[in-house]
């Protein structure tokens, strides 16, 4: 079977594609969220925002393709998992809409009202990540599953490990976040996004350590897949990837390079998308359902894969070029320089 | 507390509830992105200020009722996974990837221009501005097609198989998209997405008239409001007609209760104006009726036999009362926008059509009239459509996910203590931008503090750098 690439395992790329690509874009905006508060200027929050403001539409389409393309993919898959999420994804969307309306409602109030609009995209963008973070260690964990439905209770989701995969989520959103705000502004704003972005890093680097110390002992064959002769010779490649791209991350900050900690930190992220990858495959609920017996049937995925084909690589190029437009650094409004 | 209401039933409530509160922001934004359109060519063409003024006024408008489009249309996109498992198994191959179309063909096209809209016009230049606009638009519509083209296939299934695991599975892509309620739905529904917003740009300016009708922005938006309405809505109720008939044809139980026809009438039935539905008792109490009149819209004849709910086991049947009025609510207010737009052909050929005060009050009494014909529209469609999900194949009982009632209501709770906070600022917000007039130099959005970046700094802020 792995000896065929077949079409659910091309389906199974292209979401995960999507779900990559949504982590990419949408976790350095929600990382600016939660970043929020620790810039206490109106101005600086102006450069903030609007760093963002003509893109985090289009940053979130991934999340919904993400969603949307599991159901309409991995039909089984979806009707599992959601439900087994149901508090974490609740929790997500009321998150994502106190930071989505922010980014217009604080442009149309008086300055008590915009206080609390940015304490709603601080929040909203903290409930999003941990909840994101918290999802995927529930599914990481494992989810029971009884004939073709959710098997648990609704608050299965809720361990140490899910806690943990939540903080992680947390702690590189904000280093993307770091990164982004050292590529994107000037001046006093960009020294402090350096200095946060040290202790960030610092984050990141132990979350990853202890979700990866903890993974191989969620007994769903983790360790086996991780740690079986021959497969080792391949997936140990991706621990000493990580080592090398933190050296480069360490460099490059003492450098402070305007532009490279956010790609490192980036490709920090894909590393670690990958270890993920690794530690489900074929699965897409651990130990129960592969990606086959979730597959929608070819019919379905062949009349979307043509939509794919033809419309992702025109969606990627028409938003590079809204990236393009508003390339450069962020200033602030007109008075602050 | 809850004793008794079982989780389906708050898993309904919470469907109806956020999927409520979301149509209202398409409905308004399909119909405003495409004003924008127009009113940026316009502009392009003719060089008139007013033009871009009025685009600026709407633009701003239009970023916050979209903004709130996105946020509680992410929501609808997990809701099915979370509270409709049961239906996301069945039914994902074939709906999933209609609404995969839609998010690859629409969302991204009008997230990826937005920004571009919004703020880039003096960075890309007028005519790739203009191109942004058209995207916007165009993905609205876009966006229109494949959501009503699956909510079709749900009222009238077509092209599919049914495989062992009790999967829907798509047997030809084409009846399944154009299955046979789609056209009618989706002109129905776009027309009426054009009247809501004419009705809210008509409703604006006739607010500003009746306190000076001199100005030349509300002049603008609200003669072409009224000429949209004068034009659409008689088209509007002739779709309306024409989807009543599809409707007859392949979902009779739905028509019965939209005419509150519990009997069977052989020989010529009644047109119940008014009544009371007692699903009990089925009969309607206290009808006003004109005796064959419904024969006659709905047969083209007197005497043409009709069936009645009594030909429909009662476990078949959807809320009559609730489906009677929904659908008296709606025709009513169709018919008082025809009545706005003769009365204000009649204003404009009597050279008043700025000036009439009994105009510009009707059409601001009229400017919510379009969200209330929507909901009350959505609502026959889809309770007429119970007790079945997908019609006469998967039942709503069959759909739910195995959740536990305090997991479903914690959630609506939440859903409707969130919305209520959230939605009703942002409404607040776009009225209290509605309540000033648009005026000469107008500006787009975020006129605080223009997004700038390094290379192209625009000569004001050069000036400023100078001084400082």
């Amino acid at each position: 079977m792995n000896a065929m690439i077949d079409i659910p395992t091309v389906w199974a790329f292209i979401i995960a594609f999507a779900v990559f690509a949504y982590v990419v874009m949408d976790g350095f905006d929600l990382g600016l969220g939660m970043l929020f508060p620790l810039f206490s200027e109106k101005e600086d929050r102006d450069v903030i925002m609007n760093s963002v403001a003509p893109v985090w539409d289009g940053n979130e389409t991934w999340l919904v393709l993400g969603g949307g393309g599991l159901m309409a993919a991995f039909p089984l898959a979806y009707a599992v998992l959601m439900p087994a999420l149901y508090t974490p994804i609740i929790a997500m969307l009321i998150g994502l809409i106190f930071r989505g309306v922010a980014f217009e409602f604080r442009w149309r109030t008086e300055r008590s009202d915009r206080n609390r609009w940015d304490t709603a995209f601080a929040g909203g963008s903290l409930l999003a990540a941990l909840a994101q973070g918290i999802a995927l260690g529930a599914i990481l964990q494992g989810v029971p599953v009884a004939g073709r439905h959710y098997g648990g209770g609704w608050w299965d989701w809720l361990t140490p490990f899910s806690i943990l995969t939540g903080l992680s989520v947390v702690a590189g959103y904000s280093l993307l976040g770091a990164t982004w705000l050292v590529m994107k502004t000037e001046g006093d704003l960009r020294e402090r996004a350096y200095h946060l972005s040290w202790r960030l890093l610092f984050a990141t680097l132990v979350a990853i350590g202890a979700v990866s110390l903890a993974t191989p002992f969620l007994q769903n064959g983790y360790a086996e897949r991780w740690f079986a002769w021959p497969n080792v010779m391949l997936t140990a490649q991706v621990p000493l990837t990580v080592a090398i791209v933190t050296a480069l991350l360490v460099v490059n900050l003492k450098n402070r390079h305007d532009y490279r900690p956010f790609f490192l930190t980036l490709l920090l992220f894909a590393l670690s998308y990958a270890g993920l990858g690794i530690s489900m495959w074929p699965y897409v609920v651990p130990n129960s359902i592969t990606i086959w017996a979730a597959a929608a049937p070819d019919k379905s995925l062949k009349f979307m894969l043509v939509g794919v084909a033809i419309l992702v690589p025109l969606i990627l190029a028409y938003t590079s070029w809204a990236y393009w437009v508003f390339r450069g650094k962020v200033r602030a409004g007109s008075g602050y320089h | 507390m809850m004793d008794g209401i079982s989780a389906i039933e708050l898993a309904r409530a919470q469907f109806a509830f956020t999927m409520s509160f979301h149509i209202v922001f398409p409905a308004f934004s399909i119909g405003l992105a495409s004003y924008l359109a127009v009113l940026e060519a316009l502009w392009l063409w003719t060089g008139r200020e007013v033009f871009i003024n009025l685009f600026n006024y709407w633009l701003k408008i239009f970023a916050i009722a979209f903004g709130m489009g996105v946020v509680s249309g992410i929501v609808m996109s997990y809701q099915f996974g979370t509270n409709w498992a049961g239906f996301s198994d069945k039914v994902g191959p074939v709906i999933g990837p209609l609404m995969a179309y839609e998010v690859l063909t629409a969302f991204f096209l009008e997230a990826g221009f937005l920004g571009v809209m919004l703020f880039g016009l003096k960075r890309v230049g007028h005519k790739l501005h203009f191109f942004a606009t058209l995207m916007v638009a165009a993905g609205t519509l876009f966006s229109a097609f494949w959501i009503l083209s699956a909510n079709s296939w749900m009222q009238t299934p077509a092209g599919y198989a049914i495989n062992a695991a009790g999967q829907f599975t798509p047997a030809d892509w084409w009846e399944v998209i154009f299955n046979p309620s789609f056209p009618y739905r989706l002109v129905h529904m776009v027309l009426a997405a054009y009247l809501t917003t004419a009705l809210v740009v008509g409703g604006v300016g006739a607010w500003h008239l009746l306190r000076d009708s001199s100005r030349e922005g509300p002049r603008m938006m609200f003669s072409m409001a009224m000429w949209m309405a004068a034009l659409v809505a008689p088209i509007q109720i002739l779709a309306g007609d024409q989807h009543g008939l599809n409707t007859l044809e392949h979902q009779p139980a739905k028509v019965m209760a939209m005419e509150g026809h519990f009997q069977s009438h052989p020989d010529g039935a009644p047109l119940i104006l008014f009544g009371w539905p007692d699903q009990k008792d089925a009969r309607v109490k206290y009808s006003v009726e004109v005796p064959k009149a419904s024969s006659l819209i709905l047969k083209h004849s007197l005497d043409a036999p009709l069936n009645g709910l009594d030909t429909v086991p009662r476990q078949d049947w959807p809320n009559v009362a609730l489906v009677f009025w929904s659908f008296r609510v709606m025709v009513g207010i169709g018919f008082l926008m025809l009545g706005l737009g003769l009365f204000s052909l009649w204003a404009r050929w009597r050279g008043m059509l700025h000036e009439s005060k009994w105009l510009h009050r009707y059409a601001l009494a009229m400017s919510p009239a379009g969200f209330i014909a929507v909901l009350a529209g959505w609502i026959t469609t889809e309770a007429g459509r119970q007790p079945y999900l997908v019609w006469g194949l998967l039942r709503t009982a069959d759909s739910a996910s195995p959740l536990d009632a305090p997991a479903v209501a914690s959630s609506l709770i939440a859903f409707i203590v969130v919305y209520f906070a959230v939605f009703t600022v942002g409404i607040y917000y776009i009225l209290r931008l509605m309540a000033q007039p648009p005026h000469h130099a107008e500006e787009g959005p975020s006129r605080e503090t223009p997004v700038r970046a390094a290379g192209i700094t625009p000569a004001q802020s050069v000036a400023q750098e100078h001084r400082s």
